[in-house]
């Protein structure tokens, strides 16, 4: 059989701040067959224009995306946000240009996000990595409520025999981190971060794990400045590969 | 009622600085969201009984005249007069009308949002009729100088027992008591007085039934039974949005609204009232009107948030929204908080005057995924956002800051040198440390938490050269 042609789609937030996920999501589906292509002038999905009220930039990076990726046999992201933006709102946002709106619809039944792929599409019996320790699953909005990212990610870190997974409370609930509404409402941001955060540590797990880095900076921000410094803050991709 | 949305960013700091309110809202919250975790778990079906109910609301919201024709022609066949109110003066005026129509000194009322987009009691009080607030949270704020509700179904809910017990104190003038019981009991003896004496009665409606020309009423401590049969007058005020075709249908939507805002799987009081008073009955009313308002609604019918008008009023979107949950309702500055507030202030109240609303969201979903009428609420509010833009009310800083952002990103080469800079300057900001303390290109983040510091190098780069030393090795 022919090998699996991955377009990987890192995200703006990774490409910018922790190009390690990246890599560890390449390494990810590199072990699992996968022929990867990072096409090198992808930028951003665009939701940050759709969510804030800017739908022309939302479709022209929409169309821009759609023409770098829609060749591969699917696109992977380590993000359920961008993941479910490009799976979900392209069709949405492209609807009155029926041509565009295709392609979109075409591409979005061939988008997943990182953890969802291998479990689901290339059902994986192992992971190239292990981890000594406990950790807590945060539940991130979009990939939960939208996309169905719950089991996966569990699944993949069950296959890691050093990992403890304790489940703190409120695990679904969202952290507080919203785009732009961190920047926007940076208190209550991060009052709700706070709570997120107070779950966390409850939980005594060594480490907080997610798929979304964009949760990630607001939960490691938010426990920093509580004081605590020992609670390491990763994403799943990066357990997974074997490079934490 | 007085909007103050505007000012909803000093509102939220104001409610996260009050201790005794943040006590109070996390008590809550564990209480609706657990409580209606519970509630669900004895509906064989709640995915196949909501999707009952949106087609039940679409049915009505998408030929509202026609069924809101039928309502009144029912209604009025049971001895009911239907009036049309197109907004809050409209109603505050019809009212006030009935009331000396029927020489009524003292109405009764059991909970009403409507009577609060309207300002209702102002405008009795300011016409010499009083008004008597029944429900004991609406009881509650009235006597407490007629504080704003900061929730549809519990309206006092931002206040602790010591709250009211203070406010009883001082009040009813009586020793203070710090047992529920006792107090409930101390506000039943005031209000007995009152259900006695008030000559007309006014009420909500939870439904309106077209097949029966009823008024449906969901309630938990009987004072709507009392307001709705004693005075020889009731006035029911509702929003046209209210009608649904059948008592069939009413007792579909009844498996979803006690579950979804009390998590009750049946409210104690549960009401089907019809037409006035026969002449072998003995209870309820001899004069019975119904007060329709449009107050903005038929405006929505037919465009981006028609879906809107299917909602309930249920509140289960607040209670499960981390934004209510960390800020409490008053924060909202009107009379609808949370996520359906966002979308309801905006389009009844005026878009330009509650600006901030539509973005005082993370568009998390756990609002949508809790209505049970499947409104789509993160979709209204990023629409919402989307008018915004287009009508030019947002800051003209954050407009030209989204449409640069956006035309570089278009631009591969220009954004890659973007992020090559901004990845350097925040690792420069952070120096040493692995987090930067105040991030000066986005102050509202770094007020309450820190910001990692980022890797220093883009993927891209690290990438490109990645493959530059594979293919050499090649």
């Amino acid at each position: 059989m022919a090998r699996v042609r991955v377009g990987l789609f890192v995200t703006c937030l990774v490409d910018l701040m922790r190009p390690r996920i990246g890599f560890a999501a390449l390494k990810l589906l590199e072990t699992a067959g996968c022929e990867v292509i990072v096409p090198e002038s992808q930028t951003c999905c665009g939701q940050p224009a759709w969510n804030s009220g800017d739908a022309p930039g939302a479709v022209a990076l929409a169309k821009k995306t759609i023409a770098e990726f829609e060749g591969f046999d699917y696109v992977v992201s380590p993000s359920g946000s961008c993941g479910d933006h490009i799976r979900t709102e392209y069709p949405t946002l492209l609807a009155a240009e029926p041509g565009w709106r295709d392609r979109a619809t075409a591409m979005a039944s061939r988008t997943y996000e990182l953890t969802d792929f291998l479990v689901t599409v290339l059902k994986v019996d192992s992971v190239p990595g292990d981890h000594e320790g406990s950790i807590t699953y945060h539940d991130s909005c979009s990939g939960l409520r939208s996309m169905g990212i719950k089991d996966q990610p569990r699944a993949l870190l069950a296959k890691m025999k050093g990992v403890e997974l304790r489940e703190m409370n409120g695990c679904e609930e969202c952290c507080g981190f919203g785009g732009t509404f961190s920047v926007k409402f940076g208190e209550v941001s991060a009052a709700i971060a706070e709570r997120k955060c107070d779950n966390v540590l409850a939980s005594g797990a060594k480490a907080v794990v997610g798929g979304d880095l964009g949760c990630l900076l607001n939960i490691e921000g938010k426990l920093r400045r509580m004081g605590d410094e020992n609670t390491k803050v990763l994403h799943v991709a990066e357990i997974l590969a074997g490079d934490a | 009622m007085e909007i103050k949305s505007m000012r909803f960013k000093a509102n939220a700091a104001g409610s996260l600085a009050n201790v005794v309110l943040q006590g109070n809202l996390k008590n809550a919250k564990g209480k609706f969201v657990t409580k209606r975790a519970e509630a669900l778990k004895d509906l064989d079906d709640f995915e196949g009984t909501r999707d009952a109910a949106v087609a039940i609301r679409n049915k009505v919201i998408d030929n509202l005249d026609l069924w809101l024709e039928r309502f009144e022609q029912k209604a009025q066949e049971t001895g009911a007069t239907v009036m049309w109110a197109k907004d809050g003066a409209e109603v505050c005026r019809l009212v006030t009308e009935i009331a000396r129509k029927h020489g009524v000194t003292k109405v009764t009322k059991s909970k009403s949002m409507l009577s609060e987009e309207a300002g209702l009691n102002q405008a009795l009080e300011a016409a010499g009729i009083q008004p008597v607030e029944t429900d004991l949270g609406e009881y509650i704020l009235q006597v407490d100088n007629n504080e704003p509700p900061s929730h549809i179904i519990a309206p006092a809910v931002h206040k602790s027992l010591d709250d009211v017990a203070d406010l009883f104190h001082k009040v009813h003038g009586t020793p203070r008591k710090t047992e529920i019981p006792a107090l409930t009991r101390e506000a039943r003896e005031v209000l007995r007085g009152h259900f006695l004496s008030a000559e007309m009665g006014l009420s909500g409606g939870n439904f309106l039934v077209a097949e029966t020309g009823s008024v449906a009423l969901v309630t938990n401590e009987g004072n709507g039974r009392m307001v709705t049969t004693m005075p020889k007058v009731h006035v029911v005020i509702t929003g046209i949005e209210k009608v649904i075709p059948t008592l069939e249908d009413l007792s579909t939507l009844m498996r979803l609204l006690p579950r979804s805002a009390t998590g009750q799987s049946i409210s104690n009081y549960f009401s089907i009232l019809t037409g006035v008073k026969k002449p072998e009955e003995h209870d309820g009313p001899e004069h019975l009107y119904f007060v329709l308002v449009d107050s903005g609604r038929a405006d929505v019918v037919g465009g981006d948030f028609h879906a809107m008008l299917r909602c309930i009023r249920c509140g289960a979107c607040m209670n499960h929204c981390p934004v209510y949950q960390t800020i409490g309702g008053h924060a909202y500055g009107w009379v609808y908080p949370g996520p359906m507030g966002s979308v309801l202030t905006p389009l009844y109240a005026g878009m330009e005057n509650s600006i901030d609303l539509p973005h005082a969201a993370t568009l998390c979903n756990q609002c949508g995924v809790v209505c049970p009428v499947g409104i789509p609420l993160p979709d209204l509010l990023r629409r919402l956002r989307e008018k915004q833009t287009e009508r030019g009310l947002r800051p003209l800083k954050e407009r030209i800051g989204l449409r640069l952002w956006a035309w570089v990103a278009q631009r591969p080469k220009l954004y890659a040198l973007g992020a090559s800079l901004g990845a350097r300057y925040l690792k420069w900001l952070a120096g040493d440390a692995d987090r930067i303390r105040l991030l000066s290109t986005a102050p509202e983040w770094s007020l309450g938490r820190d910001f990692p510091a980022p890797q220093g190098k883009t993927f891209r780069e690290l990438y490109a050269a990645r493959q530059k030393i594979n293919k050499e090795a090649a």
